[in-house]
């Protein structure tokens, strides 16, 4: 059995999964219920100034008849009284000591709001406090969340305000609606805060009604930006998570992986490329909170597999394998390989390769069944043909090297070596 | 032992004829399954679909709500693309090539996915087609089966005037006389009739056969061009001793009879011998379990490795409580004050392979007796060779032969359908209608081939 414990800036929990600040955690019902079906912690829904909802609130992203490949908001932080709230965190804390309560905030743009709240929320005796300078709706019209978020010296200046207060670890939450996390990570980390997570979500319009030609989610017949998450964004937040892991001043802090995440391998990806935890929100509010028992098992015998005995013993090993385009072996050449045993004659890879990639697999017309053939003199070794058959190890792609050396771009225009002539 | 009808109640009927492919009850359902095919390239559903119908097309056209397009696109290449969801048997055609055979999981419903998008066509008169203006040619089609409506639908839609000359009082042929009373309703095969003839342009005139009220020269004087379609229609004989008793039958006549009246006026015995095993013998058999007989034994001459009917269609009847004797001839009937008592067969065995290939029935000798009290002969159909004879139609043993364009020997008539092929399906007919369509097309210079 390996070891799911997890300690994030001091902050422990029996596993590395957290709720993350939404609302699967606004409230002491639901939190007690994510904690009785064995969630490590979580990072209770975003405290402040009250605000006031809007109805409805979520849309999503349908692909090929499969709910929520996406999932859009235009919730803001906690509707609720800060007093309830801060009682329920207290009360919580009593019943479930061993877990993980970090609490988001997100004061308005002066220090007095800012210490206030810091202040009020560290007497609950919660562990953490998670910085939301990320919501890109709602919030930002108000000079708050992603508007901090956007710009690293009101981002900077902020963390400067709640560190002369805090006494417990600070994670400041980053904001993807940028074109690079890493000058606002290397902005607050500057100003003191303790560690990062990433990401929130994306602005997003997720679809329109095509009888009333209303965007989602529709309001009394209008619709605003929301913000996007769900499996959808995980690969655009592995992207930000790595370029923070791969700044050498922003992969010295812990980072809480966040965006995407459903099952126990996603999670796995996030620690490889260097999260030390990770925070789960759509995953939940698509099926609820046993999600957990799969979350844990899975990544459980996962490790015992590799022979991890500590979830620390693999998060961020797969940062150095990501390098800069030119230093990628140009000699290295694979070529698809078709298993004729498995094919089942769809012709996916073929129609495929030959309308959009280079004409390299070969058609022998049968009926009903065609034979599909690699020409392998033609064959790029793009992937394209092995991602979009439908049978698991049938297209393989097998290494024939065009050199035995390591060459890389800069050196391949160096020697003049030529460049196709098709 | 006795032969009555009226053996069930008007539930009971109604229970056992309930449609036997029930259709997708909602959207979800049929959506669910459209997004489970893969969308093969040059798909071998398609390549095993007689009329061709571009099934990974129509299925993604359910799966992207465009319902309209998907039902354009299977009556654009199979006219009676409704029926044919009903009565094909698909896991000899379009699902038994479906991709997902190969990875040893169950074809797409192709089939219940053409109807859900054909059968909202078909109620709710979707206008889909819309016919060239008429350019004066006129065409004459003997026979308003699936060959003679598909015939007559690609005309009219290239601006030629159809008339149709049927012998019976309904249109669509074998649909509405021949097939299982639980595949397809009355109701729906008129529907179909209605809805392929609502393009215009197209006129069936009812009782009139070929041969008796109308010949074929006259059609050939007053047309353009003639399309025959006559389908194939008597039963085969046993030519046994016995065969005229009282209780013997034709599964043609017992099936068109019950497709014809109420179930409850349809009589069958307590004890059923149906010979063949065939489509039609299936059908005779599981359909007289179904009006309340209380035994009914399938009897074959080979084995189950050489029978013609597909596992499908075997099993149906399995599940319906038939049994079956393989290896068994029937070689004569006995009966008793002129009605049915016993079926006299000889035991067979299987000896070296004949014409088509399946290994042939040899006598061994012995015999068998099977107590009984109805016979159905369903050892196939012959054409109608009489009709064919008297127009001196070029035929061989009464099927109209035709060239690679479907022309027979005579001058601007062409052929297709059962009465050329000597029976094969709905959708075969409709191809082959088609494909009689287009050569009248180039014969009449309206369309190159
Ligand atoms: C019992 C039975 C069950 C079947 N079940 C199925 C099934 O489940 N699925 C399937 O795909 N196929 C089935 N078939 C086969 C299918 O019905 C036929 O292949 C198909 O109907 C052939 O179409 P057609 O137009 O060539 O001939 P038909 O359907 O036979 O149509 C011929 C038409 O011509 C008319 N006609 C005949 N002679 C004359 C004349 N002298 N003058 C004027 N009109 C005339 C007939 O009345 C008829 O309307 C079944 C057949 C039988 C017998
Ligand atoms: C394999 C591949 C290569 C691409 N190459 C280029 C490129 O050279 N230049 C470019 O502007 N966009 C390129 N793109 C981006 C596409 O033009 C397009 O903007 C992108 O794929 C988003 O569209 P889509 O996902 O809807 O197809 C490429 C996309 C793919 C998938
Ligand atoms: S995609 Fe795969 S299964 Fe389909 S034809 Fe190509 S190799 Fe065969
Ligand atoms: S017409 Fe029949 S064979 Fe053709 S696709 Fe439809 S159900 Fe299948
Ligand atoms: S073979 Fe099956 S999976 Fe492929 S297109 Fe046809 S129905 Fe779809």
């Amino acid at each position: 059995m390996a070891n799911l414990q997890s300690n994030f800036l001091g902050i422990k929990s029996p596993n590395p999964f957290w709720l993350a600040s939404a609302p699967p955690t606004d409230k002491k019902i639901n939190v007690l219920r994510a904690f009785e079906a064995g969630w490590g912690g979580v990072v209770w829904k975003t405290l402040g100034t009250q605000v006031k909802n809007v109805s409805s609130r979520y849309s999503a992203v349908e692909y090929n008849g499969q709910r929520v490949m996406g999932f859009n908001n235009i919730e803001l932080i906690s509707d609720r009284p800060l007093d309830i709230n801060l009682i329920e965190i207290k009360e919580v804390l009593k019943e479930f000591p061993d877990r993980a309560m970090v609490v988001s905030l997100m004061a308005d743009n002066d220090r007095n709001s800012w210490h206030e709240l810091v202040k009020k929320v560290q007497d609950t005796g919660a562990h953490g406090l998670e910085l939301n300078f990320g919501c890109p709706h709602g919030m930002v019209e108000r000079g708050m969340g992603a508007s901090v978020g956007q710009d690293p010296e009101i981002a900077k200046m902020v963390v400067e305000w709640v560190m002369e207060v805090a006494q417990i670890p600070v994670i400041t939450k980053l904001t993807p609606n940028v074109h690079s996390v890493v000058p606002a990570a290397r902005s607050v980390l500057k100003a003191g805060s303790n560690g990062l997570s990433l990401i929130n979500t994306i602005q997003s319009v997720t679809g329109i009604d095509l009888d009333t030609l209303v965007p989602n989610p529709n309001v009394a017949g209008h619709s605003v930006f929301g913000g996007y998450c769900g499996p959808a964004v995980k690969p655009i937040a592995l992207k930000f998570l790595t370029t923070l892991s791969q700044d050498e001043l922003t992969n010295k802090v812990p980072i809480s992986g966040i965006g995407g995440i459903t099952s126990w391998k996603d999670a796995v990806e996030f620690m490889l490329l260097g999260a030390s935890n990770v925070q789960v929100c759509t995953a939940a509010m698509r099926y609820g909170f046993r999600i957990i028992r799969d979350l844990c098992d899975g990544m459980n015998n996962w490790m015992d597999e590799k022979g991890y005995k500590n979830i620390e013993d693999f998060v961020g090993l797969s940062v150095p394998k990501m390098i800069k385009w030119e230093e990628l072996d140009i000699n290295y050449h694979i070529i698809a390989n078709i298993d004729q045993d498995k094919c089942i004659h769809c012709g996916l890879c073929y129609i495929a390769c030959e309308d959009t990639s280079h004409q390299s697999i070969n058609i022998e017309k049968g009926n009903p069944y065609n034979k599909y053939t690699i020409k392998e003199e033609e064959c790029v070794g793009c992937n394209l043909c092995k991602i979009v058959c439908p049978v698991s190890d049938c297209i393989t792609m097998e290494e024939h090297r065009k050199g035995d050396e390591y060459l890389n771009w800069k050196e391949f225009q160096k020697r003049g070596l030529p460049l196709n002539d098709h | 032992m006795s032969i009555q009808n009226n053996r069930l109640s008007a539930e009971e009927f109604t229970k056992n004829f309930v449609d036997v492919h029930p259709p997708f009850e909602h959207a979800e359902g049929a959506v669910i399954e459209a997004n489970r095919c893969i969308n093969c390239y040059d798909a071998p559903c398609t390549k095993s679909c007689p009329t061709s119908i571009d099934v990974p097309l129509f299925i993604k056209q359910i799966a992207s709500g465009n319902i309209k397009g998907s039902a354009k696109t299977i009556l654009s290449s199979n006219i009676m693309g409704g029926g044919c969801s009903k009565v094909c048997p698909v896991e000899k055609l379009c699902e038994g090539a479906c991709v997902f055979n190969l990875l040893e999981d169950v074809p797409i419903s192709i089939a219940k996915l053409q109807r859900y998008s054909t059968e909202k066509a078909i109620h709710e008169q979707w206008k889909l087609f819309e016919r060239k203006p008429s350019n004066g040619k006129k065409v004459a089609v003997v026979g308003a089966g699936p060959a003679g409506l598909a015939c007559a639908h690609a005309l009219s839609l290239q601006g030629v005037e159809v008339t149709i000359y049927e012998k019976e009082e309904k249109g669509g042929g074998l649909m509405t006389y021949g097939v299982a009373a639980y595949k397809v309703t009355p109701t729906f095969c008129k529907e179909e009739v209605d809805y392929i003839t609502s393009l215009g342009g197209i006129t069936i005139n009812y009782k009139q056969s070929l041969g008796k009220d109308i010949l074929l020269a006259d059609l050939q004087k007053n047309f353009d061009a003639v399309f025959l379609g006559i389908g194939v229609g008597i039963a085969r004989e046993l030519n046994i001793p016995g065969e005229n008793a009282d209780g013997v039958v034709d599964a043609i006549s017992f099936i068109y009879n019950l497709r014809t009246n109420d179930f409850n006026k349809i009589a069958v015995g307590d004890k059923i011998a149906v010979i063949g095993m065939g489509m039609t013998a299936i059908d005779a058999a599981t359909q007289s379990k179904r009006l309340g007989a209380k035994e009914v034994t399938l009897i074959y001459r080979r084995t189950e490795n050489e029978k013609p009917c597909t596992d499908v269609e075997l099993d149906l009847a399995r599940l319906d409580g038939c049994s079956v004797i393989w290896l068994a001839n029937p070689k004569e009937i006995i009966s008793e004050n002129g009605k049915v008592k016993q079926l006299v067969c000889s035991k067979m065995k299987l000896g070296e392979p004949d014409k088509s290939g399946r290994r042939a029935p040899v006598d061994t000798g012995e015999t068998f007796i099977l107590d009984v009290d109805m016979v159905i002969k369903a050892a196939g159909q012959i054409p109608f060779e009489e009709v064919i004879q008297n127009a001196d139609l070029k035929n061989n043993q009464g099927k109209i032969m035709i060239d690679h364009l479907t022309a027979t020997n005579h001058k601007g008539v062409f052929a297709g359908g059962d009465c050329v092929n000597g029976g094969k399906e709905v959708v075969n007919a409709v191809q082959e209608g088609k494909d009689g369509a287009k050569a009248i097309l180039s014969y009449l210079q309206l369309e190159s081939i």
